[in-house]
């Protein structure tokens, strides 16, 4: 697209309005950009540091205690390792639960198969609020409140309504010759599940699982009323919870907010090529 | 039936069977790979959904059993302002979170995409676009803490900033006074979604046929012609998807407004899902929380639909008009 692009339109190349255009995007960048460079900034300085210079100065000398301390006060490490395992084990099962029901919905077009897609795009509109209350006195009941267990099973069903409904889609077209071949070989549904159809999506299903990756890293809400014990909790429920905590100066504060941004910005470069392709299969969330 | 006149029925037999045998071999019996999603979908959404709806006419404290109140919980809802407020916060926040990062990621993905990808090359375009979709990968929990931060009456870097420009008389309580606060969350919440249509719209615009632009520009179209007539008009389909994820989302807000200001000060910033969530877990009125969800829910699923309407018929229109 790049050289057809450009090649298109030589003369506006030398447009006067070449450059403001320029800095007045490079600005807007920057303003948001700028909270996550404040808070890096900040996160590296020392108290008294803060205290004299500003927000705003450079740090005059390394400081990663703040960092340090904030780590070993939450047990960071417990809760990242939390994070990965729910996360992890959400993605591959919700794209699992996702593959099962679309290779039903898509390709083996199943009786009543629009009511079964109606039904996953409203669980995928349904605001957690109302499931939120009955989850909580079931999982109870079933001593599975304050567990990673309740919270990797919500996850992948919520998770895999939207990877249900996106596949349904993407199967619905898959190449009936493939299907034909593989029955003609005398392949049975399962194996032509598994030596088919999943290898031929697999790059939509790797989309999907950096979806489902990042979504359950990101969630706060349900992880925040099911893990209440230190030792269960994730990184997003660890950092929100500490809000407004007494003990949480300035630098604190902003190195807290470091830590818990890193991960994030991790995936975000890791994942970047998938994402950028995934996004624009149509998200629904 | 029609085919009386043409083959015989003993050649349409033969094809229905042959159809038929072949049809079973691949059609029929996919049925089993639903189960295990169907169960967890019971377990996890339809009999919850059920029972919150069956709680919202009833009085619960989450313990005991629930007392059969009839619609008196709904009826509450209408009297009561703090609903009624509730749901006015989250019409700022649909502007917020849908019309204006929409309006303003359809101009930014057009220039990104019809000048500074031309002009200084698709690399400068898509650091331009990663840029501004940075905030949508953040945490929401992390999002309140560099905003809760930043904000801070008394050690907030923003006011420390109007302090040192000679600005101190500008400096607020941002989330604390109940005046700013939701203008506040509005600011942020743009901060926060403004990526996600830059990158969908950039993305739809790949679609475009560079040929009309040359054609139009062959015409003398402006820049502003351009991007109404051609840029605006081809996109319908991303723009329909961004603003129907974008008012969604604002109707379902939650962690934000949890971080940044748990609803306040003085329910200034209290949307739906919060009150519900009060309800749910500080105030043990189960049963009216219910309401609130079901409400909330209500509204999502029929907005969902009549978006998707909309959609379909224009789209239809379209294919009428034999337009793209």
């Amino acid at each position: 697209v790049s050289t057809s692009a450009s090649a298109a339109s030589p003369r506006r190349r030398t447009g006067p309005a070449r450059y403001p255009v320029l800095i007045v995007l490079i600005v807007l960048l920057l303003l948001v950009v700028s909270p996550l460079l404040v808070v890096a900034v900040n996160a590296i300085k020392s108290p008294a540091d803060y205290a004299t210079h500003g927000p705003l100065s450079l740090p005059r000398s390394l400081h990663l205690s703040g960092i340090v301390d904030f780590w070993n006060r939450v047990n960071f490490g417990r809760k990242l390792l939390n994070s990965l395992i729910v996360s992890v084990v959400v993605a591959v099962l919700g794209v699992l639960l996702s593959v099962l029901n679309a290779y039903a919905l898509g390709i083996g077009r199943v009786k009543g198969r629009i009511w079964f897609l109606v039904f996953f795009l409203v669980a995928n509109l349904l605001p957690q609020e109302v499931l939120v209350y009955p989850l909580y006195y079931l999982s109870k009941s079933l001593q599975l409140y304050d567990s990673l267990t309740a919270i990797i099973i919500i996850f992948t069903v919520i998770q895999s309504a939207f990877g249900t409904y996106l596949l349904s889609s993407v199967y619905a077209e898959f190449p009936t010759e493939l299907l034909d071949a593989a029955a003609v070989d005398g392949a049975g549904k399962w194996r032509t599940l598994w030596r088919v159809v999943v290898p031929v999506s697999r790059p939509t299903l790797a989309v999907l699982f950096t979806f489902f990756f990042i979504w359950t890293w990101n969630e706060f809400f349900l992880p925040l009323i099911f893990l209440v014990t230190n030792d269960n909790q994730t990184v997003p429920v660890a950092l929100g919870v500490l809000q407004g905590d007494r003990l949480m100066d300035a630098t604190t504060t902003s190195a807290s907010a470091l830590i818990g941004i890193l991960p994030a910005m991790i995936f975000f470069l890791v994942f970047q090529r998938t994402l950028t392709r995934g996004i624009t299969a149509g998200a629904i969330k | 039936v029609e085919g009386r006149t043409g083959p015989s029925t003993r050649d349409l037999l033969q094809k229905a069977w042959a159809m038929a045998t072949q049809r079973s071999k691949r059609h029929g019996g996919y049925a089993v790979f639903l189960i295990p999603g169907v169960l967890a979908s019971i377990g996890v959404i339809v009999v919850p959904l059920v029972m919150t709806v069956w709680i919202s006419f009833t009085r619960w404290q989450g313990i005991g059993s629930p007392e059969w109140i009839g619609l008196a919980n709904y009826s509450r809802l209408v009297r009561d302002a703090n609903f009624w407020a509730s749901f006015g916060h989250i019409l700022s926040l649909i502007l917020a979170m849908a019309v204006v990062p929409t309006l303003v990621g359809l101009v930014l993905a057009a220039v990104l995409f019809d000048y500074i990808a031309k002009v200084f090359g698709n690399r400068t375009a898509s650091v331009f676009r990663s840029g501004f979709y940075l905030p949508q990968v953040l945490p929401v929990a992390v999002t309140g803490i560099v905003w809760g931060w930043i904000l801070h009456p008394s050690y907030g870097a923003l006011n420390k900033i109007l302090d040192t420009v000679g600005l101190a008389s500008l400096a607020r309580n941002w989330l604390g006074d109940p005046k700013y606060a939701l203008l506040s969350v509005m600011a942020i919440m743009v901060w926060v979604q403004l990526g996600y249509p830059v990158v969908m719209f950039m993305a739809g615009l790949q679609r475009i046929d560079p040929e009309l632009y040359e054609a139009a520009d062959l015409d003398g179209a402006t820049w502003w012609q351009r991007f109404r007539r051609i840029t605006v008009y081809l996109i319908r389909p991303e723009f329909y998807v961004v603003l129907v994820t974008t008012t969604i989302a604002a109707l379902k807000i939650f962690g934000q407004i949890f971080v940044l200001t748990r609803g306040g000060p003085s329910n200034a910033t209290l949307v739906p899902s919060y009150f519900a969530y009060k309800n749910f877990f500080e105030n043990a009125n189960v049963g009216y929380g219910s309401a609130i969800s079901t409400v909330l829910t209500l509204i999502i699923v029929v907005l969902a639909f009549v978006f998707l309407r909309i959609q379909t018929r224009d789209q239809r229109l379209n294919q009428k008009t034999g337009r793209a």
